[in-house]
């Protein structure tokens, strides 16, 4: 492990830095030295240290003032300052400040070996830290992709057989059906797990911005750019990167992301140094990207490249026996997160959902169930909790001719009077459904 | 492989047997030849009066420019009390892949620490700061196997605990080094 810790040694005077960096290249740590607070700076931009042992008495900016910037650059190296002891005060106002530790010059070899160790395993833990708190975060969620139903557990098993390989997928299926929550159980079953997973909004973020976002920038590529920024692609290195909304990119984006998607390689805005990053892709989209490839406004080669495998969601009106599933999920859900008792759903209720036809899919179903326990009685969630319920209460009055004259008047128009699929979709033959046509006096086009 | 030749060099009196016991284990541990030399040099010039102690670093540039060449190594044997500017202390000191070393028996005895005398143990101390030494000469850096030659040891206690030899993995390192010199 020591190996791979890079230290940073500031200090005025040449004894001092010589005698450190013979202590500690005999360690077999990576050492570089610095003359003073600038030297230092200027060196931490161009890269990362672990670990920076600096002098605070020094000609020019102090140990403590390079401390401050360093922090305000939004770096965390482990800061330890060395002082004589006629500044131990000012070593106590470094660590006020957050440094590590201080070291009172001249130091017991033993107190230096000490807190080099201690600090490399600090190191060691927040990088373990980071790296777990990713894969955690990757993981929740994973467990909302509920279903019994056929078409759903074909989507769980293209997931399984495609999580293993590294291959490119595009998710298609309408808003709300849970694309993301398939990205991440693509990504919670694969070898890169451990490792993050990266989303991006792609429609959320104006061209510039998207660029920015996904390729990172160098201080000074624009105006606010202050700090150097890792880009998504960057943060993705090991893991996997979801693209959201893929077929809102612009054509300029386009030709860049295939150029990344090839070489896996590429450039900060405003850098010059060509940066490699090894990650999985996952699109997801709500329109046709076949269609758009015909109709010229998204490239074909990139088409080809990202949709190695596709995986369709089937909308939730396709799916209707795992509606109740769902409710129960997300009343279970909701009640633990307010702190309530876990309630039940009335059986109108739970029927009136399982005809609904939820354009907005499971998304709209969780909206439903979390506003039904909040406006609801405690107990269960009535059919007039439901936003459509109140319609159905209130036309309750009718009679249960006009009911059915208004059910089959509307299966006839959405089947443009066709009786043969009308009678279908109605489960009654087509002798009963003309004599229902003539019994209610229903006239095409009326 | 080209014979190597390391120059022991006496900065002070030492018995014939600590002499004869490091000759044996560095030619031992490092294939080599061993010659055997008074040190000349003026110890007093490297007296820190503020320490009361020896400055290594000019002493150790000292060894290297009047007795090192390409070709020979020189490892200076001394009695008196090292530092470095930075550290309190030091036991010895060597140029990573150079040609000069310093070991000191100073801090190594018992009796500094309060404890009984024993010369035994001093130079089974002495002979392990020697080879470790010349050991970060060779380009070996410390390693993490506890008993190692080649372990870090900041107190003596550290260098009762390591043998006089070096693991099978730093000895590897040391082959390739060695043919990687030819």
């Amino acid at each position: 492990m020591a190996e791979k810790i890079s230290i940073l040694i500031v200090d005025d005077e040449e004894s001092v830095r010589d005698s450190l960096y013979n202590w500690f290249i005999d360690d077999g740590y990576k050492v570089e030295c610095a003359e003073n607070a600038k030297i230092a700076l200027s060196k931490l931009e161009e890269k990362e240290y672990d670990i920076i042992l600096a002098d605070i008495k020094m000609p020019g900016m102090d140990g403590l003032e390079m401390h401050r910037r360093i922090k305000a650059q939004n770096k965390e190296p482990i800061f330890i300052v060395m002082t004589a002891f006629a500044s131990v005060d000012t070593a106590v106002q470094a660590l006020k400040d957050g440094a590590y530790d201080y070291v009172t010059k001249p130091f017991d070899p033993d107190d230096l070996s000490h807190l080099i160790r201690n600090a490399t395993s600090q190191i060691a833990l927040k990088n373990e830290n980071k790296r777990l708190k990713t894969s955690i975060s990757s993981l929740v969620d994973v467990e909302d992709l509920i279903g019994e139903s056929e078409a759903l557990k074909k989507v769980l098993k293209q997931v399984e057989s495609v999580a293993q390989s590294s291959s490119s997928v595009i998710i298609t299926g309408e808003s709300g059906t849970g694309k993301e929550l398939i990205a991440r159980a693509i990504h919670a079953n694969s070898s890169r797990k451990y490792f993050p997973l990266i989303s991006v909004h792609c429609g959320a973020l104006t061209e510039s911005l998207l660029e920015s976002e996904l390729f990172g920038h160098e201080k000074g590529a624009f105006t606010g750019a202050s700090f150097n920024r890792k880009g998504r692609f960057e943060m993705a290195d090991g893991g996997t990167i979801f693209l959201d909304e893929i077929a809102t990119i612009s054509s300029k984006m386009q030709i860049e992301l295939l150029r990344i998607l090839e070489s896996k390689t590429f450039v900060r805005v405003g850098g010059n140094k060509e940066l490699t990053s090894d990650f999985r892709v996952i699109c997801a989209t709500n329109r046709d990207l076949k269609s758009m490839v015909n109709n010229g406004t998204f490239r074909e080669d990139l088409y080809y490249r990202l949709n190695v495998v596709n995986i369709t969601i089937p909308p939730l009106r396709e799916r209707i026996e795992d509606i109740s599933l769902l409710a129960y999920h997300f009343i279970g859900k909701y009640c633990t997160s307010m702190s309530k008792n876990l309630i039940s759903i009335e059986p109108a209720a739970l029927k009136h959902l399982e005809r609904f036809e939820f354009p907005g899919n499971v998304r709209e179903l969780e909206n439903m169930i979390e506003r039904a326990i909040v406006i609801g009685n405690g107990k269960e969630i009535r059919l007039k909790d439901l936003p459509m319920g109140k319609e159905v209460l209130n036309s309750s009055i009718e009679s249960i001719d006009d009911v059915e004259r208004k059910h089959i008047s509307m299966i006839l128009t959405k089947y443009d009077w066709n009786i043969s699929r009308t009678a279908k979709a109605l489960n009654v033959d087509r002798a009963t459904l003309y004599n229902k046509i003539k019994k209610y006096n229903l006239k095409q086009g009326i | 492989m080209k014979t190597l030749t390391i120059i022991l060099l006496s900065c002070g009196h030492f018995e014939k047997e600590i002499s004869k016991s490091i000759s044996e284990d560095i030619a031992r541990e490092f294939k080599s030849n061993v010659h055997f030399k008074e040190c000349t040099i003026d110890l007093s010039t490297y007296y820190n009066p503020r320490r009361r102690q020896y400055d290594a670093n000019a002493i150790l540039q000292e060894i290297s420019s009047l007795y090192a060449t390409d070709s020979t190594k020189a490892i200076a044997l001394l009695r008196v009390d090292l530092f470095v500017p930075i550290l309190t202390y030091i036991f010895g000191q060597a140029f990573l892949n150079g040609n000069a070393a310093i070991a000191s028996l100073h801090r190594l005895r018992n009796e500094l620490y309060g404890l009984k005398k024993n010369d035994l143990l001093l130079t089974e101390r002495f002979r392990k700061v020697v080879i470790h030494e010349l050991g970060h000469s060779f380009g070996l850096i410390h390693c993490q196997n506890p008993i190692c030659i080649m372990r870090s040891s900041t107190y003596v206690e550290d260098l009762d605990q390591k043998e006089i030899h070096f693991c099978n993995q730093c000895k590897t390192i040391l082959i390739e080094k060695h043919q990687s010199a030819d």
